[in-house]
């Protein structure tokens, strides 16, 4: 969190009401989002209790497990489940378009994705603990498990997965999505609840958030008041009826707050790079469609060190374009880099379009602005420069001092010997430059998995699917 | 009449369980739950009565789970338990003693543990385990009673905490905010065995630092048992029981008639005009923080006085810190508005701010 965000949630303490800390969307919301809220069994790893999911906000779809401590009821939930995801998910490779590489085959990318929507990062940590506990099992064998809970299992793993993923929009967590777009009066752990945050953005702080007879909490776990009065009488009663009915008291009012957070963001413009990113999720999301249908194996328990190394350094790539593309999309998130002056904005007040460094065949092309700005630049002379104006500029620092700002532009004016019309800011133009920059980084070159050196365990073993993982107990 | 004891008035004391104290090192800045804790008071009560209460509770689902999983462990004189040890320990543990410490009377218990654990050493015998032993604490000159639902392992005169959790451990990994507290708790124990060692003449070092964690693997009730190194735990611990044991310079700045007795009736239940008892909590100050939320009976209290104060302490250390301590919610708006001049000391914070909301305003209008 920087100073600005923070002077932001002050000042929503003191007005009442959050306070924008974005003037763009910078996720993707599908237009047929799958929101999913389940519910599990306090004090258990993952037994599921119940989940309330669909695409339509009118009808929802509500999945319960009577028996909550029987293990075919919780597969059998689990085989309901995939029921509704699994063929949510398959729509969406119907329709693809094939993307040509540089230096490898076109591959075909689908044109549109699934979305999951969860209301919390506990939520999203549920999700992958059923994916854990579902997708080693098997069909046949000492302990079947009914069609399609193991393929559940594998996608619920890899929604969970891209959840932590930088810039993914494929799973979208509520409360970090609203919460990265507005600050609240309250500290970050409360802002966990989707309740109490939601009410702040939309009327203003409300204690009765808290209240877990108002808003029963969003999940996964359920409020213990509520398993000591109400569930725990309902389960032995064996009524699966009551106990559905008790669940939905708890489910529905978290599904109407889901889908306000939904029109909170929708109602924001999407910013200049989420299709971008969108982009990324559908290649990464098809990529895993066809892992799966060329018949790969489950994802492994733990990533072997190469492919954690890997993993990582997607990730970090991944967050440090993220980073800069939000602010490149959005001023309030530039405002950011100019607070601590490695960015600055001001207005044009001298230009010299024509200015040339060098003599004969190296002489080149660098036009001079001059900008005055009231930003603390903290930039030395020479640093590269990049605007969000006008994308494929370069620029390079020359000096900086009592507010005026000369830079020398050194890309993205075309081969004349003019610069190209526009390419330079015209006196009395308002521009941003920033030292940020989304330069392409390269991949580590990372040995092959068969080759990992001994000081990192040696080669990973192959994973074959054992008996042994079908039939883990789910206690 | 010592002074805590006066704080307490005529309520009961309440006894320190080993969270109570594990939770001490979670805020020691707080001298409000320094003095109510080294009074012995009843938090949970006082929040209630105040009309605050506390926003914990406990599935009977958890409980009824971890409770089965404990039986599990313990089954046949502890022999999972003894499997477990065998293969993380490394130790020839063929035979061992199981004492159940809670065979014996509430009073005589932690003479009884006394007893057999002087022995055990003196002997360095076989394997023993101990299970329910009662131990005791030395808290701000009272002595609180542990009784912890773990056991002691000993052998060959060397002595490790077991501490069996419900929670799981799925491929090698567990909450570690969970992991945390059950170290957290575990120091108490490891700190009130190797008190009792040293208190029978015995060299306390050979209580582990090292403590066993039994926890379910992945998704079956099958036990799995980890060593968990609680050094650090340990030493925040013992400071803030120092810390405890000096609460004369916290009673020094009180006044002399403030008490947080609840007058509780003959029913048990508190009778002291509710504005007095808050005013009275009041006068010994709160250092809130929004992790209290998770740990403290009284949070709810704290913060609403943090409300009427307007303080920074709301929204989380970090945005304090952020703001380079300054305190008050109108005073940093005033500085960023410009109405209000820095104060010495504060003119790079003021600059900032002024900055702050000069590029937030032009940036939403």
């Amino acid at each position: 969190m920087s100073l600005l965000t923070s002077l932001a949630r002050l000042r929503a303490l003191d007005e009442g009401i959050a306070q924008p800390i974005a003037t763009v969307r910078h996720c993707h919301v599908s237009a047929r989002p799958m929101v999913f809220i389940p519910l599990k069994l306090s004090g258990e790893a993952a037994a599921p209790l119940a989940a309330m999911l669909g695409t339509d906000r009118d009808e929802p779809r509500l999945l319960v497990v009577p028996q909550p401590r029987n293990r075919d009821l919780r597969f059998a939930w689990a085989a309901e489940l995939a029921g509704v995801l699994v063929p949510y998910i398959e729509t969406f490779l119907a329709s693809t378009e094939t993307v040509a590489r540089k230096n490898a085959d076109p591959y075909e990318r689908a044109v549109d994705a699934p979305q999951l929507v969860l209301p919390n990062r506990a939520g999203v940590a549920f999700t992958r603990l059923l994916g854990r506990s579902t997708r080693f099992r098997s069909l046949d064998g000492p302990y079947p498990v009914p069609m399609g809970v193991p393929l559940l299992g594998r996608w619920l793993t890899y929604f969970a997965e891209r959840a932590a993923y930088p810039g993914s929009s494929l799973t979208l967590c509520a409360t970090d999505e609203l919460g990265r777009h507005w600050a609240s009066g309250q500290s970050a752990l409360e802002d966990a609840n989707l309740a109490a945050l939601v009410s702040w953005i939309t009327e203003g702080p409300n204690d009765d958030a808290e209240d877990p007879l108002i808003w029963p909490p969003a999940g996964p776990a359920t409020d213990p008041g509520f398993d000591a009065e109400v569930l725990a009488p309902a389960i032995e009663s064996e009524s699966a009826e009551r106990v559905t009915e008790a669940l939905r008291t708890q489910l529905a009012p978290t599904w109407r707050l889901m889908w306000r957070a939904l029109d909170l963001l929708r109602g924001l413009r999407e910013g200049a790079g989420v299709a971008q990113r969108w982009e990324q999720d559908r290649a990464s999301f098809s990529g895993m469609a066809a892992q799966v249908t060329e018949g790969g194996p489950p994802q492994a328990r733990r990533d072997g060190a190469i492919a954690a190394a890997a993993r990582l350094a997607r990730m970090e790539r991944a967050q440090a374009a993220y980073d800069v593309q939000r602010a490149y999309d959005d001023p309030l998130i530039m405002a950011e880099y100019r607070l601590t002056g490695e960015a600055f904005a001001g207005e044009v007040v001298e230009n010299d379009p024509d200015n040339t460094e060098g003599e004969g065949r190296s002489r080149k092309l660098r036009p001079l602005v001059v900008i005055k700005t009231d930003d603390p630049v903290r930039l030395a002379p020479g640093t590269a420069l990049g605007t969000p104006e006008r994308r494929g500029q370069g620029a390079q620092l020359v000096s900086a001092r009592d507010g005026l700002v000369t830079i020398k532009i050194t890309k993205g004016m075309g081969r004349a010997k003019t610069p190209a019309p526009g390419s330079v800011p015209e006196v009395g133009e308002r521009v941003c430059y920033t030292s940020l920059t989304d330069d392409f980084q390269g991949s580590p070159a990372l040995p092959d998995p068969e080759a990992t050196p001994w000081t990192h365990g040696g080669p990973p073993q192959t994973y074959v699917p054992t008996d042994e993982d079908a039939q883990e107990e789910w206690s | 009449m010592n002074r805590l004891d006066a704080l307490r008035g005529t309520t009961p004391q309440k006894p320190h369980d080993a969270r109570a104290i594990a939770a001490l090192a979670a805020n020691p800045g707080c001298s409000r739950r320094a003095l109510m804790d080294g009074a012995g008071i009843d938090k949970d009560a006082a929040a209630r009565h105040l009309g605050f209460p506390a926003p914990f509770g406990q599935s009977p689902f958890a409980i009824t789970r971890g409770n089965a999983f404990e039986a599990l462990v313990k089954a046949d004189g502890c022999a999972e338990l003894l499997r477990m040890l065998r293969d993380l320990l490394g130790l020839p543990i063929a035979e061992v003693a199981y004492h159940d410490v809670e065979n014996v009377g509430a009073h005589l218990r932690h003479t009884h543990t006394r007893t057999l654990i002087d022995r055990a050493v003196r002997q360095e015998d076989a394997g023993t385990v101990y299970d329910h032993p009662l131990f005791t604490l030395d808290i701000a000159g009272h002595t609180a009673y542990l009784e912890p639902d773990v056991v002691a392992f000993q052998l060959g005169g060397r002595f490790h905490i077991v501490e069996i959790k419900s929670f799981a451990v799925i491929d090698g990994q567990a909450d570690p905010a969970a992991v945390a507290a059950a170290a957290r708790q575990a120091a108490v124990y490891v700190l009130a065995l190797r008190g009792l060692l040293a208190e029978l003449g015995h060299d306390p070092l050979r209580v582990s630092h090292e403590v066993v964690l039994v926890c379910p693997e992945n998704f079956a009730n099958r036990p799995v048992a980890t060593l968990v190194d609680v050094r650090r735990e340990l030493a925040v611990l013992r400071r803030q029981l120092t810390r405890m044991t000096t609460l004369d310079r916290l009673l020094d700045g009180l006044p002399d008639d403030l008490t947080f007795d609840l007058l509780p009736g003959e029913d048990g239940l508190p009778t002291r005009p509710v504005a007095e008892l808050a005013d009275a909590v009041r006068g010994a100050a709160a250092r809130y923080a929004p992790d209290c939320l998770s740990t403290c009976d009284l949070c709810f209290f704290c913060r609403d006085e943090a409300r009427q104060e307007g303080a920074s302490d709301l929204l989380g250390r970090h945005v304090r810190d952020e703001l380079g301590g300054v305190a008050s919610v109108g005073e940093v708006l005033g500085l960023a508005d410009g109405t209000r001049d820095a104060a010495a000391g504060q003119e790079e914070i003021a600059r900032l701010l002024r900055n702050a909301e000069r590029l937030r305003r032009e940036c939403l209008t």
